[in-house]
């Protein structure tokens, strides 16, 4: 058995920390703060140290535990010595974080191997990795912003949102509140509810379904944001302006879906159905429903999303001093863009939280479906 | 036979739905109108039969609904009677609208077959990379739109980068998540042919994994340029309305001119039929010279 294991993250990684050795200092000579010498050693000892660990031939959860406290030491360390000097970095290092990026990326293929039987293991592996990625997303975005010194408005680093988050959050809530509570939840259960009676209607009479189908099916691919000024200008500015533009979204997908849904159960199930000399809203509620909630399901899903995009676009055509759409389109304006960048991260949050509900919800209603059995 | 079959399955009844929208249309329009016409006849001191009111509410300037023949005559004139470089032509908006979605989507749909190539190979973006882009459909991605061109813009990146840079965002999802799935299409046993041929992963690829997945590959394409393009119109909101078909809504918005909002939302409507459309029939076409059976 051999003991080493080919690994050219890590092999990389060396590389790169060589590059770097001729380029230090790690800040450039204006720079506030000199690097010290003692947290250079330690940054280097860190890297090279976790990448000639990952050629050893360890048990993948060690390697991983071992690269991921040396990796996030490492970049914590390389951001720290930023502080107070924003663009001073030289191009020692750039390297110098590229390699720490690789051992993590090595951590997580450690990782992505494991094998385990244990369902808790997996549920946590499975939430692990994607965090990971995400973080070294948030690691690179804050160390080439402030390391390089780009702009503030182009970009702005991870921490300077978080931080501007944390401080105006009676304003975001206010706009949570105008924009989601009001104009999305009400057009979203008003539009998704005419979809579905419609759907229920266009089924009871087929003639009815032969001309809505096709119609509904090109308003599907029709950029429907576009009635957003119209709505305002009938409506007005508030909210509910921006709940008629959220039901007209949400409608189609809904009708199309459900009535495809409604034709998924079998012919020998019906058959069955009117052997039992049920009626045509038995067949409906026992039969057919259910048979139908997947694809009802998929459309409430894709409404969550279209009702959100619906509601911020309606307000950049007007709205009252108040709203997620006003917010980001004023503060653009004021080259606010770490408020911008804010509003766009508590949208990203309402929008998963939206879907996850969904998702919760169908994983209770339709328990029986194969996607769902485990 | 089978013609007058389709004319009574097909045809009648979509024309028949149409026809009541178009007469729900007006009778809509004569009421949203009526009130502002009565106020203009009471100030001019006039009074007019039932029949001229209802008349004067259909040719209203500047109406709250206009009715569908303002809205077609409209579009008519400013498709086939200006020329084609003027600024009031709906064929220069929506050249320059459908200039950017066809960038944004070339670039969008190469984005999501090399990310869904890479899923299905290497393990650790499978794992990694799979949930945010999942994530990333539940974010409401328009939002940034007016951001990514007001901060493009501020760095001198004008025109039609960034309008395409938004529709590339919003069409790679489709086509990333259908090509994965297309590509993970082939059976087990087939996989398993592949192997006694002793085929490389490359081979295999090619041969097995690519013709599988292009099926879902155009599906997904069709979703993907109709995203774009709604990409592309909402990327035209905050550049100060230059010229495209978003441009020319935010106008009409400013200046109440509602008939030219409708006329720019049939433009938009009509290119985006046109663009599905001719995915589909792209689509027909690759498959039906790669020997596909029609389903």
């Amino acid at each position: 058995m051999k003991l080493i294991r080919r690994s050219w993250q890590g092999a990389l990684a060396l590389l790169l920390c060589l590059a770097a050795l001729p380029l230090l200092p790690l800040l450039g000579p204006d720079a506030a703060t000199a690097a010290g010498n003692g947290v250079t050693v330690l940054i280097f000892a860190l890297i090279v140290g976790a990448a000639l660990v990952s050629f050893a031939r360890l048990s993948a959860p060690i390697l991983a535990a071992i690269l991921f406290v040396g990796v996030y030491a490492a970049a914590w360390l390389l951001i720290g010595l930023l502080s107070g000097n924003e663009g001073h970095a030289t191009s020692a290092f750039f390297p110098l974080i590229a390699a720490s990026w690789l051992m993590a990326w090595r951590c997580v293929s450690a990782l992505s191997a494991v094998e385990t039987r244990s369902a808790t293991t997996e549920a946590l592996l499975r939430l692990l990795i994607p965090a990971i990625f995400g973080a070294w997303i948030l690691i690179l975005w804050e160390a080439v912003t402030r390391g390089a010194g780009v702009p503030f408005i182009l970009l702005p680093p991870p921490s300077a949102i978080g931080e501007r988050l944390a401080s105006s959050v009676p304003i975001l809530w206010a706009d949570v509140r105008q924009t989601i509570f009001k104009a999305v939840l009400f057009g979203y259960i008003v539009g998704c509810a005419a979809g579905f009676v419609t759907a229920i209607l266009a089924d009871r009479i087929a003639f009815l379904r032969r001309g809505l189908l096709p119609i509904g099916n090109l308003a599907s691919a029709l950029p429907i944001v576009g009635v957003a000024p119209i709505m305002v200008m009938w409506f007005g500015f508030d909210w509910q302006s921006k709940a008629a533009v959220v039901i007209i979204m949400t409608f189609f997908p809904m009708l199309v879906n459900t009535v495809a849904g409604l034709s998924a159960s079998g012919i020998m199930e019906r058959d069955l159905m009117r052997s039992y000399a049920s009626d045509y809203w038995q067949t409906l509620v026992k039969l057919r429903l259910p048979a139908a909630m997947p694809f009802i399901f998929n459309a409430l899903k894709i409404n969550s999303t279209l009702a959100l995009i619906g509601a911020i676009v309606a307000e950049f055509f007007g709205t009252p001093i108040v709203g997620m759409g006003f917010r980001i389109s004023t503060e653009i304006g004021r080259m606010n863009v770490d408020m911008v960048w804010a509003e766009i991260a508590v949208a990203a949050l309402a929008g998963s939280v939206f879907y996850g509900l969904v998702s919760l919800g169908e994983r209770i209603t339709t328990f029986w479906h194969p996607s769902n059995r485990s | 036979m089978q013609t007058e079959k389709l004319v009574q399955d097909r045809i009648l009844p979509v024309a028949v739905i149409v026809l009541a929208i178009v007469a729900i249309w007006y009778i809509g329009a004569h009421f949203m109108n009526a009130p502002f016409q009565r106020d203009l006849d009471r100030r001019a001191n006039v009074t007019s039969t039932a029949a001229d009111f209802f008349k004067k509410t259909m040719s209203q300037p500047k109406p709250i609904l206009p009715a569908p023949h303002q809205v077609v005559s409209n579009v008519f004139e400013n498709t086939f009677l200006r020329s084609v470089t003027s600024n009031r032509s709906l064929v220069y908006h929506s050249w320059v609208t459908l200039s950017s979605t066809a960038v944004g989507f070339g670039f969008g749909t190469l984005l999501g077959i090399l990310i869904a190539v890479g899923i299905v190979h290497v393990t650790t973006l499978e794992r990694s990379l799979m949930p945010w882009i999942i994530a990333s459909q539940t974010v409401p991605i328009l939002a940034v739109a007016p951001m990514v061109i007001v901060v493009l813009g501020a760095i001198n990146i004008t025109g039609l980068i960034p309008k395409a840079f938004i529709s590339t965002y919003l069409s790679f999802f489709p086509v990333a998540v259908g090509m994965v799935k297309g590509l993970r299409s082939p059976e087990l046993i087939q996989l398993d042919l592949m192997r006694t041929y002793h085929a490389s992963t490359a081979q295999t690829f090619w041969k097995l994994r690519v013709p599988a997945s292009i099926p879902f590959l155009f599906t997904s394409m069709k979703v993907a340029v109709a995203a774009s393009l709604v990409g592309a119109i909402v990327g035209e909101l905050p550049t100060g309305a230059v010229a495209g078909i978003g441009s020319k809504l935010l106008a009409g918005s400013y200046y109440s001119q509602t008939i030219d909002i409708w006329a720019a939302l049939i433009a938009g409507s009509v290119l985006a039929a046109l663009l599905v459309a001719l995915v589909g029939l792209l689509g027909r076409i690759v498959d039906r010279s790669m020997g596909g059976r029609s389903a």
